[in-house]
């Protein structure tokens, strides 16, 4: 019998099997920021164990809060940063090089396909992508991770998404994965790795697969995951150069990890997006979803384009072609924040920064901030935002806030028009 | 034995999520007792006032489908313990909130549907209460001159975290 890609990353990784379903592996990278980690290394200290498994298979960034907006985040930031240095951390990313995790890790070239990996953070899913197993975990889990390097999981099942078709010109992962959200619900896939797979993931660059698996949490998964394949190997290539003889040879490794075609799913889903149309969340779950075109003409006070979700160099494109020339409605604020610092430098390289600034873009550092009410934009009582990011929860940007989850390209046509807007007329 | 146990707190929805339990603003606290002040303060229900008398009392909470669902803040668990709820009752939770759960000790007990309403038909009860009993997997419901019990289902690896006081303890121990 096949194994489809979670069990045979569980099978290479397995420490231990304390109780019949329950699987103790190995980590390969635990990831972390200032927000859930140093209540971890306070507890750690406490306990008289401050201690990291590896220096080098554990990642660190600020990212939620920076630059630090007040004594308590300027502390939560000191308390990862001297740990860090305490603990000769080496891939510690502070301000100036400091961008949202999941966009930064990745460009980084931390994850490979094969991996487990764990973060006190829910969207770590995003991850998988790259073949990987990646769940998000609290912070006692991530303190076990940090002292141990192991973690404990329930025996995956996987449900398989074949997303078939190609999808139709301004339609995105976003809409692909907002439509697969709406049709299984919040808790569709909980205890369950979703794995994407078919013509419109195989046609994806490694960013939107990112975007797809970074809202598989949106459903309850545990991770999404992406088949490894030549896409994977051409993006982390510069990492990767001198272990393999060429890209074939890599693609050949990476290959080993992909599910076997006589794998057995738990379910298998065929969902064809040939005539999505360009989806939105309508109220405060994300699987409350509509076509953008039944709720078009919906006012906004502020549009938000960042985030881990769709914060990366390509969604940026997206949105300056539609910004191009044009200036945002006087009613509506515009925020965009570029996920990484590199992400930022190559937004000005090209001058899509001059796009978003010319059509009245505010364009802050990379950063968390709005996606979760903590900083950089947050919403008053009332207020609506447009957004990329991946949470609609009630008062999410803010108390009192709503919050209408799309694609950077609705996000750039809802800013022109002040309303929530279909983005197809602009492309 | 391991027992959780007291006056229960009816939340009659299903997706309570991490965001309702506790909002993102309070992330900065690096102690969970200063999170105390602010549990449920974002959720919205008829009836329900995070401040009130109820909530003060409440040693389990008693909840829906999905309950715990979006974040992976362990804040959501600890603002439940520092202010004495040590068990959630509900017909499913979101899997990083019932690991974190256990993870702490505490419980988070998965009852079908139908044990639940009954559960609730008490939430008028002021003298609703519950007591858990985790070796036996067992939880008595009583209020307005009834009682009954009911069993629970509960894997081997979480109720070995319940009973050794979570999970750094036993990781350390073992691994």
């Amino acid at each position: 019998m096949g194994k489809t890609t979670a069990e045979k990353i569980f099978a290479s990784h397995l420490v231990d099997e304390p109780f019949a379903g329950t699987k103790v592996l190995k980590l390969d990278v635990v990831m972390c920021h200032e927000i859930t980690t140093p209540i971890a290394i306070a507890d750690l200290m406490a306990r008289g164990k401050d201690r990291v498994f590896s220096a080098s298979n554990i990642k660190a960034v600020v990212d939620h809060v920076t630059p630090s907006k007040d004594t308590k985040t300027a502390t939560q930031a000191k308390i990862l940063r001297d740990w860090a240095r305490r603990h000769n951390i080496k891939d510690f990313f502070d301000i100036g090089a400091n961008g949202v995790c999941h966009a930064l890790f990745p460009e980084k070239g931390f994850i490979r396909p094969g991996y487990t990996v764990i973060m006190g953070d829910s969207h770590t899913c995003t991850h998988g992508a790259f073949g990987a197993f990646a769940a998000g975990v609290g912070t006692t889990d991530l303190e076990v991770g940090i002292l141990k390097g192991v973690c404990a999981f329930r025996e995956p099942k996987t449900i398989r998404f074949n997303l078939n078709g190609t999808l139709p010109k301004g339609v995105y992962a976003k809409d692909a994965i907002l439509h697969v959200i709406g049709l299984i619900g919040v808790n569709g896939a909980t205890d369950r790795v979703m794995e994407f797979r078919g013509p419109v993931v195989d046609a994806m660059t490694m960013e939107s697969r990112m975007t797809l698996c970074n809202m598989a949490i949106e459903a309850g998964g545990t991770s999404g995951i992406c088949m490894p394949d030549m896409v994977t190997v051409d993006f982390l290539w510069p990492f990767i150069k001198d272990e393999y003889a060429s890209k074939e040879a890599a693609l050949a490794a990476f290959k080993e990890w992909c599910s076997d075609d006589d794998a057995v799913y738990d379910q298998v889903l065929n969902i064809d997006l040939s005539n999505l149309e360009p989806t939105i969340t309508f109220g405060y779950k994300p699987d409350q979803v509509k076509p953008v075109s039944e709720i078009a003409g919906e006012a906004v006070d502020q549009v938000y384009i960042g985030s881990c979700t769709n914060g990366r160099l390509e969604d940026l494109r997206i949105a300056a072609q539609i910004l191009k020339g044009k200036k945002i409605a006087p009613n509506v604020r515009g925020i965009l924040s570029p996920a990484t610092p590199h992400i930022y430098q190559e937004a000005m390289k090209e001058g899509l920064i001059d796009i978003f600034m010319d059509a009245g873009f505010c364009v802050t550092n990379p950063t968390c901030g709005a996606c979760l009410g903590m900083s950089n934009g947050v919403l008053a009582d009332g207020e609506v935002c447009a957004s990329t990011t991946n949470r609609n929860f009630m008062g999410r940007m803010g108390k009192g806030g709503m919050v209408h989850l799309m694609s950077p390209a609705t996000s750039a046509a809802t800013a022109i028009e002040g309303k929530i807007a279909d983005p197809r007329k602009y492309l | 034995m391991k027992t959780f146990g007291g006056p229960v707190l009816f939340l009659d929805r299903a997706d309570i999520n991490t965001d309702e339990i506790i909002p993102a603003k309070y992330l900065t606290e690096i102690t969970k007792e200063d999170l105390k002040p602010y549990i449920l303060e974002d959720l919205k229900l008829p009836g329900f006032d995070p401040k009130g008398p109820k909530t003060k009392a409440a040693r389990v909470i008693v909840s829906r489908g999905n309950f715990g669902c979006g974040s992976s803040r362990e804040h959501a668990p600890w603002v439940f313990e520092v202010n004495g709820i040590t068990a959630v009752i509900a017909e499913s939770f979101a899997r990083i909130f019932r690991q974190n759960m256990f993870n702490c000790g505490m419980a988070a007990i998965e009852l079908p549907k139908a044990d639940l309403d009954q559960i609730f038909s008490h939430s008028n009860d002021d003298d609703a209460a519950m007591t858990l009993d985790i070796e036996a997997q067992t939880l008595t419901m009583s209020g307005g001159g009834k009682q009954k019990t009911f069993k629970f289902e509960i894997s081997q690896f979480d109720k070995a975290l319940v009973l050794a006081g979570g999970w750094v303890d036993y990781a350390d121990k073992k691994y």
